[in-house]
């Protein structure tokens, strides 16, 4: 719809919408998450739903224990190598539309324990992450803010299009493969499809 | 108002069915025009959970456990008849007396019934 016409309209007392603004209103004034903490983060993200930092406001207080309830999967906290195939699967139990939130250095990039060799370096590796945020731990505010970025990306998704998201694409995967727990590493050590290694330039 | 009286009834049913059956279908046509449905493997497990489900759920239990609730549930219910005997004693007749002196009796002989079977010893 034309802009200009509704900001017209809407000096009239008129108010229009459209279909695709108010699925989007919707969906992302009903954010889920997954119940599930990792580490220390953990901690951080139960303060921002408690009556503090009150993640109600936003429409995200139901944090669902089933994966299949669930929209958002916020990785709060270090991803052993151990605990990556269950995060994968369990990200893959939720249904569409679904949304990750990487929380915290070690969920991006593996953090203090980055050298460890029972840790995951981000779990960007095998998921599509919509927002990362730094910190060791970020504070309640720092998730508020990724979770008003995230709503704000929610808000600007076309239903149709080439631009449309992945999960109104029906070639694009839902599920993800789930790495073994290997020997030395998990296998595959990351997904090609989802993440590659940042390419080095030097001159 | 020579209007059937089960109209209103007729006209709540086709409210109570649509109620729930509108939605549904807003929902089934919206997924059909634009959110493809994306079955798979995991998403399709029985159980929700990072961990796949191994063994079999038909395993058997222990009868122990059986009967020793069983016992507990015993003395758990002559607690209850104990308490408001003991808070009338002093006004109970000889007839009230042996009557609970009987009731224990069966309890008891229950418990040594099962001690003598060797359900308390646990192996």
């Amino acid at each position: 719809m034309d802009e200009g016409l509704r900001s017209e309209l809407s000096k009239q007392g008129v108010f229009t919408t459209t279909l695709e603004d108010l699925y989007n209103w919707g969906r992302k004034n009903s954010v889920w998450p997954l119940q599930f903490g990792l580490a220390c983060c953990a901690i951080e993200m139960i303060a921002s739903s408690m009556s503090r930092f009150d993640l109600a406001r936003f429409g995200a207080e139901v944090f669902r224990p089933s994966p299949r309830q669930a929209d958002l999967m916020i990785v709060a906290g270090t991803v052993t190598k151990k605990m990556a195939p269950q995060v994968i699967r369990l990200y893959n139990q939720m249904p569409e539309p679904k949304y990750v939130i990487a929380m915290g250095a070690c969920a991006i990039s593996g953090g203090p324990f980055k050298q460890g060799y029972n840790v995951l370096k981000g779990i960007d590796r095998f998921l599509p992450v919509d927002v990362h945020i730094p910190g060791c731990p970020p504070r309640p505010e720092a998730l508020i803010h990724a979770f008003m970025t995230l709503q704000r990306k929610i808000d600007e998704q076309k239903l149709t299009g080439p631009n449309r998201p992945r999960h109104l694409v029906a070639d694009a995967p839902s599920e993800f493969p789930v790495p073994q727990f290997g020997e030395h590493d998990l296998v595959p050590p990351s997904n090609p499809k989802v993440w590659q290694p940042p390419k080095v330039a030097r001159s | 108002m020579d209007q059937s009286p089960y109209l209103f009834l007729t006209v709540f049913l086709a409210i109570a069915v649509a109620f729930p059956l509108g939605p549904i279908l807003l929902a089934r046509l919206w997924a059909a025009k634009y959110s493809p449905q994306k079955p798979g493997e995991q998403k399709n497990a029985t159980y929700e959970c990072g961990l796949e489900s191994k063994g079999d759920a038909m395993i058997q239990f222990k009868s122990q456990y059986y009967l020793y609730a069983i016992i507990f549930l015993i003395f758990d219910v002559e607690t209850i008849f104990l308490l408001p005997f003991a808070v009338a004693f002093t006004g109970l007749s000889v007839g009230a007396f042996v009557a609970i002196m009987i009731f224990l009796l069966l309890l008891v002989e229950g418990l040594a019934w099962a001690w003598m079977k060797g359900v308390l010893t646990w192996k």
